[in-house]
């Protein structure tokens, strides 16, 4: 396992160099510059940003520059916020979309897992049906409609929760749900149809003529198996939503990262691009390796490093 | 332990033929009516096959039920709510929202349904011989996967945008560059359970090719995660759509479709509310359809579930 | 073992579960009880406003591009600034520049000098005394090309200030010179008349030079370094959530200032903004600090909360005037005059916005609001349309090359295409395109030349017409259109050397009357602040440009 774990890091590497050059050379591809407005700067204070912040260095010179700053872990300053450096932007919107990411995926796995498994148990009756019905609901109503639906409700109309902002505990909750909805409603689909697949297994049969109870037929047996594609999901997911989402951010006035995946592209902001897409990367590299992991637990009979094929 | 010895004589072929009895599978015409059969018997799947028939069929018919089309302004008449005279009320510029959800109807639902047929392709095959192949093969199929969907989707958009002419082969170019990854990591960790299991060794043992296991073995018992990601790809790109129409790669305005309108009415949801309703309604009737199609075909290709 | 830690996880699942449906529910109580405590709150502030509470909340949008006003370019920082800095005038309550840190000017005779001397007792906010070394700094640093000001352009009015910045010249020799610490002279290109209206701006605001001079990066947070001389000091900003503003004690007019608290959250939803003024949270939603969504716009109307007030701002279309078939004056004015502008007004905006038939805002001149030609005016827009296709030799209007409009993305200006696309098919017969981008796109494709008709906007900067009309004066620049007229350009230039007002007026406004009559943008409307506010919030001060200065404001 650990031979694999270090093969694994070097692929990693590799992986995340190539991601570093794609996004380098995509970046400088596209049109509009960081410096430019409405206004046109006059050339001679165009040439000196430039200078200043070495664009004006060949392209290879200015990747050679990023690929240092990556191995270093220092990404430079914004070029659109004066005084504030990558790494800051990161260090400061991290947590909270961290935080409130972990939130959603708790909501999501949790209330997925349930739905999903209740739906699964209860095949064909009505508890499946609403779970059915429930699903659906999430799954078509992307977040930035859940989030402006439940805002509108809950905070304006009801009254019952604040309608934005980054402050209490109640500030997290509908952002949190609109993050949630999405994913829960896939996970619950997921675990509902795996289940309904181990279900019908024989060794579910088997250990029900064992006479074990369902719940612990359900614990230890069904959810356990079927949470393969749940688990296949999850990975991309994590890294996803711990980076933050821009709309949920945008919509409950949140200073998270998601923002500057979105508005450093716009902005042209070459630093931010690049350090936020290096810090989602590694987060995702990781992330699907612990997935990998996690499948070998889930069923010892998956071998990730075998030879065949090869 | 003694052994009784039964002499060859006694034995008596009881017809059928022996090469026949090698395959490993079950003959495959009757093995789709046999899913047909049970699919057809599931009501409430086939209430999704009828809803979207009639959606196909009121997108052709539905905007000429109207005197009115899906671009002409009449900014007197704007932001109406739903009356006899305008069924599902009007837009900001005094657009009959009937006409256009119809007409969105034919751009929402073919996106829909390319983007998931080509996802789906895509997807199961890169997913599931990664998955099959695994080794060194797995890990650059994936790593490649990882990197698209590493790099910010949004650059890619823009250059495409700036590369290409904006238009429907585009914007499926679009959808499809990173739509497919989901799709291919649930395949792929599907068939990673599956490959072990007796009855794939079976088949190996018995010399079966890598496409016939594949088409014969994973990929049946890995239909219902795949029907499921199915139904997750069609919103997934109808909504897709409106932001690539927001970046300016999606259908040119005035046209309309269902995830544009559904969009530009979330910020009309407190004051007028049928601009988001209708749209999202239709979204997910469509999308209700998918489910319980998917799950009907599931319940119908469980091999378990046959009689 | 492993089967124990897969117990062990599941049983781990199970009780995230129910920790999470528990905690729901203490999530949604501790909700209602937040929000309960908030009502008390704000019901005991309503009750105690007259007295006590004075602490101003409103919405900025975004983060600031940068709080040192020698870089700051643009609108959010300007909202910030304008509280926090104090130029050598301020924009008084009746709209014209006042004594701010200067107590005295004079001006020479031909207008291009100015003496300012600094007011007694003007201090920073950390007790130092503000000197005129700290203009003479401030303005060279932002002209110095190494520090990269990208409004340093600002300054180009002052002698030897382009020169300087672009490198051609030198810092010394521009024309800003403390003669001691209590007297600054500056030295002009032109006479230009309105320059103590651009000493109230930020690019002209002073920067404490003891405190820049020691830490390069002063400007970057909120803190000990971080001075200012204005009415307010910032106490807290935490980057892109909040900026925190307190009353600053060292301020010279402290009296006048009764707010005890700014402050100003950041977010960049309009909707949530309203929300959040709607539940208490904000004392003000809209223009200038945030904006109002124009959906909620006729509701607020009809509930009588709407303010709104016009500034200095053009909506426009550039023509292409060098690309077929707009190269032709006639086609510019058919689609020009077919647009139907109270209906855009009216319908789309919504909010007070005037239809626009000039390019000069009515808030410089007045007479404006009638403009140069009919709001709309569809037979003398066939007219034109037929005189250009028989000009440009077309046998009809499908003959006329396909015509695309192009707009950066957003959802008023495609609102805007769709109903312009619409009476351009109605008014002229001409089928238009749309073509929207992303707006670092969109621009590069307008200085590239690469459209036909293009959307664009123009914010006074200060209060002279001159800032609208210097945008055509020379092809490239701003001058998408690459239209250009001798005419027009020896008017501007002219105008720069006269000191009579009233003839420097007239010239100006027969520039206008070229650039109408050619027609190489289309103005379509002038813009408005439209805003709600605390009915109790009073003498806030906004400016013909539509900038708000709170240094008077105050609840009742």
């Amino acid at each position: 396992m650990l031979k694999y774990i270090g093969k694994r890091l070097l692929y990693m590497v590799l992986t995340l160099w190539v991601i570093v050059t794609v996004t380098f050379f995509l970046m400088r591809a596209a049109p509009g510059s960081p410096f430019s407005g409405e206004k046109e700067l006059p050339p001679a204070i165009q040439a000196n940003l430039e200078a200043y912040y070495g664009l004006d260095k060949s392209l290879f010179m200015q990747y050679v520059d990023y690929l240092i700053s990556v191995v270093k872990w220092d990404f430079g300053p914004s070029l659109k916020y004066k005084g504030q450096s990558v790494n800051d932007l990161i260090s400061e919107g991290f947590p909270v979309s961290f935080a409130l990411g972990m939130e959603a995926i708790f909501l999501a796995l949790a209330l997925g897992v349930l739905l999903g498994a209740v739906a699964a148990l209860r095949h064909n009756k009505w508890q499946d049906y609403t779970a059915m019905i429930i699903a659906v609901l999430g799954i078509s109503v992307p977040s930035f409609i859940m989030a402006s639906g439940l805002q509108y409700v809950l905070a304006i109309k009801w009254s019952v929760l604040p309608v934005a902002r980054w402050e209490s505990f109640a500030h997290t909750i509908l952002p949190a749900l609109a993050l949630a909805s999405t994913p829960m409603a896939f996970i619950a689909r997921l675990t509902r149809s795996s289940m309904l697949e181990v279900i019908g297994n024989d060794y579910i049969k088997t250990a029900k003529s064992k006479g074990l109870n369902s719940t612990e037929i359900t614990v230890r047996h069904t959810i356990r198996n079927a949470m393969m594609p749940v688990v296949s999901y999850m990975g991309p997911l994590i890294s996803a939503i711990l980076t933050g989402s821009f709309v949920i951010e945008k919509i409950f006035g949140i200073p998270g990262l998601g923002m500057h995946f979105v508005t450093s592209i716009t902005n042209r902001d070459y630093s931010v691009i690049m350090g936020v897409t290096v810090f989602f990367s590694v987060l995702l590299l990781v992330s699907i390796l612990l997935v990998d992991i996690a499948y070998s637990l889930i069923d010892p009979r998956i071998k990730l490093a075998d030879k065949k094929g090869e | 332990m003694q052994q009784q010895k039964i002499p060859k004589e006694l034995f008596e072929q009881v017809g059928g033929n022996t090469t026949d009895s090698e395959k490993i599978s079950r003959p495959s015409i009757s093995f789709w009516k046999d899913v047909w059969m049970r699919f057809k018997k599931n009501k409430l799947a086939m209430t999704g096959v009828v809803l979207l028939v009639i959606l196909a069929i009121m997108s052709l018919v539905g905007p000429h039920l109207t005197p009115y089309n899906y671009y002409e302004n009449d900014l007197m008449s704007a932001n109406q709510p739903p009356s006899g005279e305008h069924w599902f009320g009007t837009d900001e510029l005094g657009r009959d929202v009937f006409t256009r959800i119809w007409n969105g109807a034919q751009i929402s639902l073919f996106i829909g349904i390319a983007a998931a047929l080509i996802d789906l392709a895509i997807g199961v095959i890169w997913g599931g011989l990664s998955g099959y192949i695994g080794g060194r093969t797995d890990e650059y199929m994936m790593r490649f996967a990882d990197i698209l969907w590493a790099i910010p989707y949004l650059l890619m958009v823009i250059l495409l945008m700036v590369v290409f002419e904006p238009g429907l082969g585009t914007m499926i170019a679009a959808m499809t560059i990173t739509g497919w990854i989901n799709m291919a990591r649930i395949v792929r960790g599907q068939v990673l359970q599956l490959k072990s299991q007796e009855y794939v060794m079976a088949a190996q043992t018995l010399g079966a090719n890598t496409s016939r296991i594949m088409a014969k073995h994973l990929i049946p018992n890995t239909m219902g995660p795949i029907l499921i990601t199915m139904t997750l790809t069609v919103p997934n790109a109808i909504f897709t759509e409106a932001f690539l129409s927001y970046l300016g790669l999606g259908v040119p305005q005035p046209l309309a479709s269902w995830g544009t309108m559904a969009s530009d009415g979330v910020a009309a949801l407190q004051y007028y509310p049928w601009r988001l309703f209708f749209p999202a309604l239709f979204i997910s009737l469509t999308i209700f359809a998918f489910n319980v199609i998917g799950d009907g075909l599931r319940d119908a290709l469980d091999p378990r579930l046959r009689k | 073992m492993k089967k124990k830690l897969l117990l062990f996880s599941i049983l781990l699942v199970f009780s995230v579960i129910l920790a999470a449906c528990g905690g729901d529910d203490d999530g949604g109580e501790e909700g209602t009880s937040d929000n309960s405590g908030d009502n008390g709150e704000s019901t005991s502030d309503n009750g105690g406003e007259s007295s006590a509470e004075q602490v101003f909340k409103a919405n900025i949008a975004s983060e600031p591009f940068s709080l040192n006003p020698s870089l700051a370019n643009d609108a959010t920082s300007s909202a910030v600034l304008l509280q926090t800095f104090e130029g050598l005038t301020r924009i008084g309550p009746e709209g014209e520049p006042q004594e701010a840190m200067a107590s005295e000017i004079e001006t020479s005779d031909d207008l291009k000098k100015y003496t300012f001397t600094i007011r007694d007792g003007a201090k920073w906010s950390n007790g130092d005394p503000v000197t005129a070394q700290d203009f003479e700094y401030a303005w060279k640093w932002a002209l110095d090309p190494n520090n990269n000001s990208q409004y340093a352009y600002q300054l180009y009015y002052v002698k030897n200030a382009e020169a300087a910045n672009t490198g051609e010249g030198n810092l010394e020799d521009v024309g800003v010179t403390a003669v001691d610490e209590k007297t600054l002279e500056v030295e002009l290109e032109n006479p230009t008349p309105y320059f103590l209206e651009l000493t109230a701006f930020y690019t002209y605001f002073p920067v404490n030079s003891k405190i820049a001079k020691e830490n390069e990066e002063w400007y970057a947070d909120a803190g000990e370094n971080y001075v200012s001389n204005g009415p307010f000091k910032m106490t807290e900003w935490s980057h892109n959530d909040s900026i925190t503003l307190e009353p600053n004690e060292e301020y010279w007019d402290k009296e006048a200032v009764k707010l005890d608290r700014i402050e100003f959250a950041m977010i960049n939803d309009f909707n949530t903004e309203l929300n959040s003024f709607k539940q208490g949270e904000f004392d003000w939603a809209g223009s200038p600090f945030g904006s109002l969504p124009t959906e909620a716009i006729p509701s607020l109307k009809e509930d009588g909360s709407l303010n709104v007030e016009p500034i200095a701002g053009t909506y426009w279309y550039k023509f292409h005037t060098e690309k077929e078939p707009f190269n032709n004056v006639n086609i510019r004015k058919a689609f020009a005059y077919s647009i139907d502008r109270q209906g855009i007004v009216e319908n789309i905006t919504k909010a007070g916005q005037v239809p626009a038939m000039a390019a000069v805002p009515p808030t410089m001149f007045s007479d404006n609001e009638e403009g140069y030609f009919d709001a709309v005016n569809i037979e003398k827009a066939k007219e034109h349309l037929q005189k250009g296709i028989e000009e440009l030799g077309y046998d009809s209007v499908e003959d006329m090359p396909a015509v695309t409009l192009s707009f950066n993305t957003s959802e008023s200006h495609a609102k805007i295409a769709q109903a312009i696309q619409d009476m351009w098919k109605e008014n002229l017969g001409v089928d238009v395109e749309l073509s929207n981008s992303e707006w670092a796109v969109y621009i590069d494709q307008l200085h590239q030349g690469d459209y036909q008709i293009g959307r664009m906007g123009w914010l006074g900067d200060f209060n002279d017409p001159i800032n609208f009309l210097e945008l055509y004066k020379e092809k490239g620049g701003n001058n998408d259109t690459r239209w250009h007229s001798e005419e027009f350009a020896s008017l501007l230039e002219e105008s720069q050397t006269e000191t009579d007002s009233e003839k420097r007026t007239e010239m100006l406004k027969e520039a206008e009357g070229i650039l109408m009559d050619e027609m190489p943008i289309a103005p379509i409307y002038f813009y408005t602040n439209a805003w709600v506010q605390d009915e109790n919030l009073k003498d806030v001060v906004m400016s013909g440009l539509g900038d708000v200065q709170l240094k008077w404001a105050h609840f009742e």
